[in-house]
């Protein structure tokens, strides 16, 4: 075996401002040949770990060695040999294709010769030739993301550093990307490539788990989902009654996991023999989420206290949320074409798609932040042509990045966003107290939300979209990054929310997160490509040969009819 | 097959400043910066400030009415700095006064005339009141005012025929700018502050950009040194600033009408001198600053503002306590001013133009070696 390309040894590294070091003490090798998955959630020190690799971050202790050099006392020499693409690609935006080429080609000091036969081999291998000309910045987010990799592969690397390379990108370029990726992996190099998704790390070779700056494993995806072999069930409750069975597993000290997926819920035991309590379960074969899960110690969460501090919505069949024909034109550029769908009490529904796809124009439209070109939308009824302001006293809106005031405490917070729905006195003080206890804030109510923890952020940024009762709650990307665990307690309050009728709007570009919808659209190039639970949604591309699709599948398929559709008529 | 590129770093800087030289001419905010931008605060500081007393208002009230007191409220009627008015009473002309309606008045007192034909060792004397509120206005008021009179007194000898007029007659010139315009002083110190914002403040944004849009950490992982980064953005920086002034000393000269009386190398030679530390100062704030927001706000406070005010552009170094005067020699913008208004008004005196060029030299040194130093080629 050769040696490793990257070595680190008790890396350490600590960022002044933050309570817990990025990286703590993280020994780890990067093996030519292999393509290394860096995987965890957001905050959990990827990046940090990346630029480590570049000698653009020192260590504070320890040892970061790459292809030979110490970046330490010899960063150069370790630069001139990686290929790196930072998470925004690296591209100036108002160059064209072919003059990044020619920067990147002249800052790695490629010779004539060298340079040509570099651009024929990458335009041709990016599929760019026919976009030379074009500006970076009206690139699609896919083809952007090809030519910063194309620029990173200029100088043929050993060591090809990408982090986060697939975020928001349509799953079809992921899917590609990731092709192209694996075929530059061969005997002499290696990539690196990080990732918050954890179905991207199953099929890496390697992986590096990482968590709040630690590595939690470090070897084959398959020997860390080996763990968890046996454990990991379906079950197929009655439809109306998933939700309570969920519930019911959540709180059982013998399940180490449950999740929705679609119509069915997906339930890790703690132990093998456990799985005889759960009836008609069928196995199925476990995945690395499961066997991250289970590596943080796996999930228990009880009822959430929420259903006991939200009033009951009576059920109604009337929309809560409604959008008929919203559509947004900025001059000759159509960000929403003719969106049309409704959401009753009780309903997750879900708006699933890439960025740039119209999901936040859509959003924005229903919220009464933007005027919709043409189309209407309602919000409990209240037209939001005629009263934006009324209708969004009945929503709550939960932004991507939370939208906390970072420099006001947890409790100045929800103070503030009280005082914002017209909440005043005596109800106001009670249900800022009411939230502190039950998204148990306490410990916190002091501190500045911008010191909070990502999973308290993101309890703090639910509490305050709804101390006000709402009839509607609108989540953007609401666990996109966080940890798994993270996740399924947002979800559980979520559930909570569902059972006491609230409406409840959500997009994601994240397909996992699809799963916990009742209903969702796909949304793609402005448009509405399919609709239906996401159950609908796979069996309509179930054959031969995709047996068992995944919701990414099911995305890529629909899209690809759709466009088809589109193309004929 | 042909070799490498020798050019190492150099090619490096080269490649990196075609890069930047492309953004400028794409983005069309450029030519607003380097046109608009430098002749809309000529034209603020050349017609919207001015320091000059033209048609202030003047109030007069006369006490008595001889000839003698007629003669010299004429000559105030007449005198074109002056926007004069005739009140019937003091009391009259005080509220005018506090009405903000006039900057100061002018009393004849009843007894001017006989005091001024008696011409006995007890001198006939006027009244001015002026608005201390705006001293600048109320020196300038009280100054004229002063001028109207002893024109007129010298006038008046004349007539009366005495072949010796007063034992001293002052008669005031001013050299370098004879109609005593401040206009033709503030123009040139207005140009010094334009370049203050072409040099510091676009050269810190353009660089705190690249760190808010993630290009810089791409180009950091290739073998560009922080210095190679540094000098690729002073190079198409410069070569705007020099651009912007000559727009600059074209519109003083012919929409402003500033005398020229320097030459063009004098003046290009105090704009490349000016230019090191301007733009020194931006990457000093760049390699601190990693946004847009924060850079602008540094720029403004060490760049901008100093310029303005402790530069000797809007207020004279000579009546600033001794420690502000200390903080005004670090001011690169003084020496620039100073030399402006040198090339403009008086010519080329080297001996005024060298030292300035010579400390601007120096100041440029100092910072960009702290430039170099601070910028490391890390990012955390």
């Amino acid at each position: 075996m050769t040696a490793p390309l990257a070595t680190l040894r008790d890396a350490s590294k600590s960022f002044a401002g933050l309570e817990r070091p990025a990286l703590a003490a993280i020994t780890a090798s990067i093996a030519a040949g292999r393509l290394t998955g860096i995987v965890g959630p957001d905050a959990a020190g990827k990046t940090t770990l990346i630029r480590l690799m570049t000698g653009l971050v020192l260590p504070d202790r320890g040892d970061v060695s790459v292809l030979g050099a110490d970046t330490r006392h010899n960063p150069g020499a370790a630069q001139a040999g990686i290929g790196y693409m930072p998470q925004r690609f690296g591209l100036y935006e108002d160059l064209s294709v072919q003059e990044n080429l020619d920067l990147y080609a002249d800052l790695q000091g490629l010779s004539e010769a060298e340079r040509n036969s570099a651009f024929d081999r990458l335009l041709d291998f990016t599929d760019l030739g026919p976009f030379r000309e074009r500006l970076a910045g009206k690139l699609s987010g896919g083809m952007k993301q090809k030519l910063g990799l194309a620029c990173a592969l200029l100088r043929r690397p050993r060591l090809l550093l990408l982090d986060e390379p697939s975020v928001g990108v349509d799953p079809a370029s992921r899917r590609e990307l990731w092709a192209m990726v694996r075929a530059l992996v061969d005997p002499e190099t290696a990539v690196v490539w990080s990732t918050s998704y954890l179905d991207e790390a199953e099929r890496c070779d390697e992986v590096l788990l990482l968590s709040e700056g630690r590595l939690l494993y470090a070897g084959t995806p398959q020997g860390l989902t080996a763990r968890v072999e046996g454990r990991v069930f379906r079950v197929r409750p009655e439809a109306s009654a998933k939700r309570t069975l969920l519930q019911r597993f959540e709180s059982d000290p013998e399940i180490a996991d449950a999740v929705l997926q679609g119509d069915s819920i997906r339930v890790m035991t703690r132990r093998r023999e456990h799985a005889a309590a759960l009836g008609s379960a069928s196995p199925t074969p476990p995945r690395f989420e499961d066997a991250f899960v289970d590596l943080l110690g796996g999930s228990h969460l009880q009822d959430s206290p929420l259903a006991a501090a939200m009033r009951t919505i009576p059920p109604s069949d009337v929309p809560v949320i409604e959008a008929r024909g919203l559509t947004k034109t900025f001059g000759a550029f159509t960000a929403a074409e003719n969106i049309t769908f409704q959401v009753r009490p009780g309903e997750i529904f879900g708006l699933l798609g890439p960025n740039g796809a119209g999901k936040s124009t859509t959003f924005k439209m229903l919220c009464g932040l933007l005027r919709p070109s043409s189309g209407e939308g309602h919000v409990a009824g209240i037209d939001l042509r005629r009263a934006a302001p009324k209708a969004r006293a009945r929503l709550g809106y939960m932004a991507q990045k939370f939208s906390l005031y970072g420099e006001l405490s947890v409790r100045q917070n929800l103070e503030f966003f009280a005082g914002v729905y017209g909440l005043a006195g005596a109800r106001r003080a009670e249900r800022v107290a009411t939230m502190i206890d039950v998204f148990e804030l306490g410990p916190m109510a002091g501190r500045n939300a911008a010191a909070l923890p990502l999973g308290f952020k993101q309890r703090l940024a639910l509490a305050c979209a709804l101390l006000h009762e709402p009839d509607a709650l609108f989540l953007d990307e609401p666990t996109s990054g966080v940890d798994p665990l993270a996740r399924r307690e947002f979800w559980s309050h979520i559930n909570a929310l569902v059972k006491k009728n609230v409406a409840v709007l959500v997009t994601t570009h994240f397909m996992e997160e699809a799963e916990y919808c009742d209903r969702i659209s796909l949304i793609y190039r402005a448009r509405l490509a399919a609709e239906g639970s996401p159950d609908a949604l796979k069996d309509a591309v179930r054959d031969a040969e995709l047996p068992d699709p995944t919701m990414e599948d099911a995305f890529i398929r629909l899209i690809e009819r759709s466009d088809a559709e589109r193309a004929a008529t | 097959m042909t070799g490498p590129r020798q050019l190492g770093w150099l090619g490096r800087i080269a490649a990196l400043a075609r890069k930047e030289a492309k953004q400028i001419r794409r983005d069309p905010s450029s030519a607003v910066i380097v046109l608009f931008l430098p002749l809309f605060l000529l034209f603020l500081f050349g017609y919207g400030i001015s320091l000059d007393a033209a048609s202030v208002r003047l109030g007069l009230v006369l006490e008595e009415r001889g000839p003698e007191a007629r003669g010299l409220a004429e000559a105030y009627l007449n005198a074109p700095d002056f926007d004069a008015r005739l009140y019937s009473s003091r009391r009259e002309a005080e509220r005018a006064l506090q009405a903000n309606e006039l900057r100061g008045f002018i009393v004849i007192p009843p007894d001017f005339s006989e005091r001024l034909n008696a011409r006995a060792s007890w001198p006939a004397q006027i009244h001015v009141v002026t608005d201390g509120s705006q001293p600048n206005t109320a020196e300038i008021v009280a100054n004229y005012s002063q001028g109207v009179l002893s024109v007129w007194s010298v006038q008046l000898a004349r007539d009366r025929g005495f072949a010796a007029a007063p034992a001293i007659s002052i008669e005031p010139r001013f050299w370098f700018n004879e109609d005593l315009r401040t206009r033709y002083n503030l123009v040139p110190g207005s140009i010094a502050l334009v370049m203050t914002i072409i040099g510091t403040l676009l050269t810190a944004l353009v660089v705190a950009r690249e760190w808010e849009r993630g290009t810089l950490e791409a180009v950091f992982a290739t073998p560009v040194s922080a210095i190679e980064l540094l000098a690729s953005k002073l190079f198409p920086y410069f070569l705007l600033a020099l651009a912007t002034m000559a727009a600059c000393v074209l519109a003083a000269i012919f929409l402003f009408g500033v005398p020229f009386r320097g030459s063009f190398l004098a003046i290009l030679a105090l704009t490349a001198a000016f230019l090191t530390p301007a733009l020194g100062q931006g990457l000093l704030i760049s390699s601190a600053a990693k946004n847009q927001f924060v850079a602008s706000q540094l720029a403004l406070f060490s760049g901008f503002l100093p310029a303005m005010l402790l530069s000797g552009f809007m207020f004279e170094i000579d009546s600033m306590p001794a420690p502000i005067r200390a903080i005004t020699t670090l001011i690169p913008a003084r020496y620039f001013v100073t030399g402006l208004q040198t090339v403009f008004l008086a010519g080329d005196v080297w001996e005024v133009l060298a030292p300035a060029i010579l400390k601007m030299l120096a100041l440029g040194a100092v910072l960009s070696f702290l430039a170099w130093r601070v910028t490391p080629k890390r990012i955390a």
